[in-house]
């Protein structure tokens, strides 16, 4: 299926619409300054309820719509989960409208072009199909990438990482001005989670190396890249509780409808981790890569430090 | 001549569907162009395919081997090499050979018994359709793959991806020598002689040359019009044509047409009835003679490369087998594993004629001819090879597509329940013993969970298999990251099974009210 331009942007006109109304007396959002009600910068924003496209534009209200993120001229990089020959409803990969509403709104906000790209795990083509994410970016006027070969990837070294100290990393975001990650939340048997940090597994070309070298501590080093996402937008729509990553049937799949947005990687892990543990438990002890992330300061794991927006749809 | 141009654009059409078929890695022709391939003698008799068994016996008794000039790939191929042969270089016209029965005969010999005693390999190197699927997937697709390398190169460097990078290494180089090997000498056959492979070798060629002797349509030669010339047999690439005896002998005419409007005097006619002559009035000439030894050169030359082929086969294979599983804790595979839908490796390598149709169209190339995996019977057919890549629980492409059943068709239910092979771990090799660090990339890969992760020491957690419930996939082995021994691997099923069923997850329904920070 694809999304044709006029359903499109209806839905987003609808969405921000829906947005507007439904947030109105739940949050004290100021749209457009990009800063909460006490003044303070934005740092993460939450949000529940909802379809995927209007969830991400009440998400991104707060910070100011995405413009704070993308400026004219830039090349973008909108990098989903597209890991697993999986469908949408089987939650294996980052839903497809959210991407292509994500690439849209890049776009508008002058974006000179956006690549869409993922290091798949089931061969690559079939991923693209079968997550119709290729078809939905691909409609919103994104350039679709592989990344099945070693030829894309160019070694880069990691200073400030502990074991991983160089990485060969995909030449999209290489050659990109500013780049949004956008997973989605899932269970995974050897991360316990899989959320924005190892989403960057996904930039890499050599993955054998992150599982023979402390999966945890290399997850939480590729996140030392001096060029991170401008922006970590986490796809909590719907939700793979156990088997993951791959998932064997719909019964692993649940739908709370969550999205996070923050541009700190650890951040939005920590809370994407924090709103799993409701559905199944998961304290922040067993998701290793998050203290150890911290203690690389790439990011924060203490959620109080932070301004917080929560949206209701 | 309008029978030459039908048949010429038939024959180019077919042709190039053909080859582009086994070239084509990117799925642009649908997966149905595999039925052509079925229309092939040899995957029709291997899949018992008795309408198409039936229908190229009644078109070879209407009109004789139009089979032959028409879809088999290896002859069009033959007919391209002659033609640019014929056309760049200065060759001497064709000339009437003399019929090498007994030679024909005696390959048709050897190839039956071999099959009645089970060895497929034999029918394999020979059968003209399984050597042109070789030669277009080991020798003609590396090719084609590197120049797509090349377009993606230019085109990643111009910011286009609409090529994009694959893998263009040769699969097997066992397979790939005999392949280059086959071309060789058919090519060279060709080169000198036209169609020399299909009349003296070619078991297709001397089946089909058997049933043209009976066929209503054939060339023919008015005796009364005929003043012998010759010019007619110049342009037989088939050597059937005796100007001398004035007779066409129809066993090995391939029906080209290509004589039929060299004629002046308007002898030679495709019609009905005529001779049925083999030439047994032929004096041969020296010329004819000496032909016919370099005929037999090139037949013996045939025979030690089979014998070669045969040798390295033997040899490389458990080489392969060593240096495929070397290091500190080194384990054998039993059995290879065969695709799903093959039912067992006696079933495979019984029905296989090695056409690689199945290695060229494997999404994931993880399909590679055996060497000796499967011992010198299952010589060159297809096993499964993970170390690049691992079977893609939702495809069934290769069942779908193989032309002699040797992989029987799978629906994906069929497929999802498929055990090819079962997972074994091998704990001492395992990161997580070993380094006491977090892996679980086996698990992660594991479309069934035959691989879970369950708690090991603190929030360590270590793969535990459910051999029962594994597919054989691969995922695991493909990517458990522990050299030069891997810790986990699929163990190929002689015999394939349906798996047991796992148990499902529970479902659940949440309604979230809070964010849960």
């Amino acid at each position: 299926m694809s999304l044709n331009r006029q359903e499109f942007l209806k839905s987003i006109a609808l969405g921000g619409l829906a947005t507007a109304l439904s947030t109105e007396g739940v949050t004290d959002v100021l749209a457009q300054t990009g800063a909460g009600a006490n003044g303070k910068q934005v740092d993460l924003v939450a949000v529940m309820g909802g379809e995927p496209v209007e969830m991400l534009n009440a998400g991104l209200k707060p910070f100011g719509g995405i413009e704070r993120f993308v400026k004219r001229g830039q090349k973008i990089v909108v990098k989903p989960n597209i890991g697993w020959d999986k469908t949408p409803e089987l939650a294996g990969n980052t839903n497809p409208q959210l991407v292509a509403a994500l690439v849209k709104l890049c776009l508008e906000a002058g974006a000179s072009e956006v690549t869409v790209f993922d290091h798949t795990c089931d061969d690559w083509r079939r991923c693209y199909r079968t997550s119709e994410i290729e078809a939905a970016a691909k409609a919103a006027g994104a350039k679709v990438m592989p990344g099945n070969e070693e030829e894309y990837y160019r070694e880069v070294a990691l200073p400030r990482a502990k074991e991983m100290r160089s990485a060969k990393i995909h030449q999209a975001i290489l050659e990109c001005d500013a780049w949004i990650n956008v997973p989605i939340l899932k269970n995974h048997g050897g991360a316990n989670m899989t959320i924005a940090m190892k989403n960057l597994m996904g930039i890499v070309w050599d993955r054998r190396f992150f599982h023979t070298h402390d999966l945890h501590q290399c997850i939480a080093d590729i996140c030392t890249y001096e060029k991170m996402p401008v922006l970590n937008i986490v796809d909590a729509y719907r939700v793979m509780k156990s088997n993951g990553p791959r998932g064997r049937s719909l019964n692993d799949v649940v739908t709370p409808q969550g999205m996070f947005f923050s541009p700190d990687i650890v951040a939005v892990d920590t809370a994407a981790t924090r709103f799993f543990n409701q559905i199944v438990a998961m304290p922040l002890e067993d998701v290793g890569y998050l203290a150890k992330g911290e203690s690389l300061n790439v990011g924060t794991m203490d959620l109080k430090t932070l301004n917080i927006q929560r949206v209701r749809i | 001549m309008f029978l030459r141009i039908c048949r010429r654009v038939l024959a180019l059409l077919f042709f190039l569907v053909f080859l582009f078929y086994f070239l084509d890695f990117a799925e642009i022709l649908p997966h149905e162009t595999s039925l052509f391939m079925t229309w092939q003698l040899v995957p029709a008799w291997m899949e018992k395919n008795v309408a198409v068994l039936a229908t190229l016996g009644i078109v070879t008794l209407l009109a004789g081997r139009i089979y032959c000039s028409t879809i088999c790939p290896l002859g069009i191929l033959q007919d391209g090499i002659a033609w640019v042969a014929r056309r760049f270089q200065k060759k001497p016209a064709y000339r009437y050979e003399s019929p090498q029965t007994a030679m024909r005969w005696g390959i048709v010999g050897v190839v039956v018994f071999a099959l009645a005693l089970g060895v497929t390999a034999v029918l394999s190197l020979l059968d003209p359709y399984s050597a042109f699927g070789r030669v277009a997937t080991n020798v003609f697709r590396p090719v084609y793959l590197t120049g797509n390398n090349l377009l993606a190169w230019i085109g990643t460097q111009n910011n286009n991806y609409t090529f994009y990078y694959v893998n263009a290494a040769v699969q097997t180089l066992v397979a790939f020598f005999v392949a280059l090997a086959t071309l060789l000498v058919v090519g060279i056959l060709a080169y000198r002689n036209g169609r020399t492979y299909c009349n003296t070798i070619c078991p297709v060629g001397t089946i089909l040359g058997l049933l043209s002797r009976w066929s209503w349509l054939r060339v023919r030669i008015s005796p009364e019009r005929c003043v012998g010339c010759g010019m007619c047999a110049k342009k037989c690439k088939g050597g059937c044509i005796d100007p001398k005896a004035k007779t066409v002998d129809n066993s090995r005419c391939v029906d080209c047409f290509n004589c039929l409007g060299t004629c002046k005097f308007q002898a030679l006619t495709f019609g009905i009835g005529g001779n049925a002559g083999i030439g047994k009035s032929l004096e041969p000439s020296e010329k004819v003679a000496q032909k016919e030894d370099e005929g037999t050169t090139s037949r013996r030359d045939f025979l030690s490369f089979l014998l070669l082929a045969a040798a390295t086969g033997g040899s490389t294979s458990r080489e392969t087998l060593e240096l495929v599983y070397t290091g500190k804790l080194p384990f054998t595979r039993q059995f290879p594993i065969a695709p799903p839908g093959a039912k067992s490796i006696a079933h495979l390598i019984q029905h296989c004629t090695a056409c690689h149709l199945c290695v060229a169209k494997c999404p994931v190339q993880i399909l590679k001819p055996a060497v000796g995996e499967y011992g010198l019977e299952g010589f060159l057919a297809p096993r499964m090879d993970f170390t690049r890549g691992f079977c893609n629980f939702d495809c069934t492409i290769c069942s779908e597509i193989c032309p002699n059943d040797a992989i029987d068709i799978l629906t994906m239910a069929q497929k999802h329940l498929t055990q090819v092979g079962k997972v074994v771990f091998i704990e001492d090799n395992c990161v997580v013993k070993v380094d006491e660090t977090n892996c679980g990339a086996c698990s992660e890969h594991c479309p069934t969970q035959a691989v879970q992760m369950v708690p090991y020491k603190g929030s360590l957690t270590i793969p535990k298999i459910d051999p029962t419930i594994c597919v054989g996939c691969g995922g695991c082995e493909h990517i458990c990251p522990v050299r030069p021994y891997r810790a986990i691997y699929v163990e190929g099923n002689e015999v394939h099974v349906e798996r047991a069923e796992f148990e499902e997850s529970e479902k659940i329904e949440v309604q979230l009210d809070d964010f849960g920070f």
